[in-house]
């Protein structure tokens, strides 16, 4: 294992100085949804550095194994961690060679012991994690946070993505979306993120996955509209503002 | 070919006046009673086979897999004392990922063949260990290509073209050097290593096998993995008729 912690010595002050105090780089909101064929998932390339927008080409979303896609919201460091954790895990379970894989249910399962665990230790894997995946044409589409909270539903979203996208696939989603609806829906959220969330950035890729395996967009920019009459002389009547 | 040892032979850390260390023989010994394990180098990958020889005819077909994946690239099929054979595995299994993780890319061939060696080896400095019954064959395909390597018991290991274990050994290796590897693709390489398995099989003195196989090449996508089903089974037919035509001579 990379990390030693000094086990026997938890309470010292070596040990306080490897323990995770504070996330350092940091990627925003991942939005997620069940469709007709799979699952649906959309994320920014940004990876900030407190309030600068340091790093503008951070994958954010890969896949696991056949049947899984993994995506990553909080400190990018924990996210590399966590995927080769899963390497090793998906490595194994393919030298067997016995015609069974790891599905997502079973890759989420493992992602929440980790994660609860190390939380349990007062050393979390700074993330928000989503997984989703579809196998035998079950679809499975769940979460689970740095402290070990974890559920599956039909739409899940990390971070900012709860308080703005998630009303909005309240509304709006619906059992069986075609592709092209889903998108639509994904694209829509990501776009009032993108107004809103000020770590977001207007470079986004969405990702599928299906019983064919995983594709990965190339990287896009939404369109955005900016002349909306309320955002005309804003501070205008303003008390003490220019 | 056999001399007793007597005397020499009871430590692995005795030599014998003329320079032999018994225990290690002998280990070669319960390779050379095992069933005969193959692997050839093609052109564009490894082919590997068994003869798993079945004990019991209760036994359910693809259990006791002999041929083990040791990383996505390489695997090891094994002859010898079967539980030996697992130790190193997982031996292997851990080598491979340790490099990984250290070095961030798949170990090379040579380098999981160097390490297997010397843990076969570290077996046989000491007498409160005894050495490893088994004999490995070893393919795998990195950069530089596909590659097999052999490992004896002594902890020796040499890189071959085609290479067999076990029983039928002698058999074996006259059959695969009348093929012609350095032409032969992989999917032709699983039929005639099916056909050598079939042929080298003493039908007097064993009765029922299990031919199993595997193979790492570009098909593949440079996975080890078990030979799919149906060319397997293409393989077996190919391999029962050309022992049907032999004997209709």
């Amino acid at each position: 294992m990379a990390s030693k912690q000094p086990e026997n010595s938890l309470l010292g002050p070596e040990a306080d100085s490897q323990r995770t105090l504070y996330p350092n780089v940091t990627g925003t909101s991942v939005v997620a949804l069940k469709y007709k064929d799979g699952i649906l998932m959309a994320a920014d390339m940004g990876g900030s550095y407190g309030s600068t927008l340091r790093y503008k080409n951070v994958e954010r979303m890969k896949a696991i194994g056949k049947h899984s896609l993994l995506g990553a919201s909080g400190e990018i460091s924990d996210f590399q961690e966590i995927l080769r954790y899963l390497d090793d895990l998906i490595l194994y379970d393919n030298m067997w060679d016995d015609g069974n894989s790891l599905g997502p249910k079973e890759v989420h399962n493992y992602l929440t012991r980790l994660m609860y665990n190390r939380r349990n230790k007062f050393n979390p894997l700074w993330n928000s994690l989503v997984l989703g995946g579809i196998k035998n044409g079950e679809k499975y589409l769940g979460t689970v946070s740095m402290i070990g909270v974890n559920f599956e539903d039909d739409h899940v979203a990390t971070g900012f993505g709860n308080h703005l996208a998630r009303p909005i696939l309240r509304q709006e989603w619906h059992e069986n979306l075609s592709f092209e609806d889903g998108v639509r829906l994904l694209e829509k959220c990501m776009r009032v993120l993108l107004y809103r969330d000020r770590s977001a950035i207007n470079k986004l890729q969405i990702a599928k996955i299906t019983e064919e395996g995983m594709t990965i967009s190339q990287p896009y920019s939404l369109k955005t509209y900016w002349e909306f009459s309320a955002f005309e002389n804003p501070t205008q009547g303003a008390v003490g503002s220019w | 070919m056999s001399s007793i040892g007597t005397g020499y032979d009871l430590s692995v850390t005795t030599f014998s006046p003329d320079g032999r260390v018994f225990q290690i023989e002998y280990a070669a010994k319960a390779v050379d009673n095992s069933g005969t394990v193959i692997g050839i180098k093609c052109k564009d990958g490894i082919v590997m086979g068994v003869e798993k020889l079945i004990a019991s005819k209760m036994m359910l077909p693809g259990s006791n897999r002999r041929i083990h994946s040791v990383h996505r690239h390489s695997g090891m099929a094994v002859a010898g004392l079967a539980a030996d054979g697992r130790q190193i595995v997982a031996r292997a299994k851990s080598e491979a990922t340790n490099y990984q993780s250290v070095y961030g890319e798949p170990i090379p061939v040579k380098e999981l063949a160097e390490r297997v060696a010397s843990y076969v080896h570290l077996c046989t400095l000491y007498w409160w260990l005894r050495p490893f019954g088994c004999g490995i064959i070893l393919g795998g395909y990195d950069r530089d290509g596909p590659q097999l390597y052999v490992v004896e018991p002594s902890g020796i290991s040499y890189r071959y073209f085609g290479a067999a274990i076990g029983k039928g050994k002698q058999a074996a290796k006259t059959e695969i050097e009348k093929l012609n590897l350095s032409e032969m693709t992989c999917r032709e390489g699983v039929i005639e290593v099916a056909k050598i398995i079939y042929k080298v099989h003493d039908e007097a003195k064993d009765k029922a096998f299990e031919l199993e196989m595997s193979w790492v090449c570009d098909e593949s996508k440079q996975q080890h993995q078990k030979v799919p089903d149906d060319l397997l089974e293409e393989a077996k037919a190919a391999a029962r008729n050309a022992l049907e035509e032999m004997d209709a001579d």
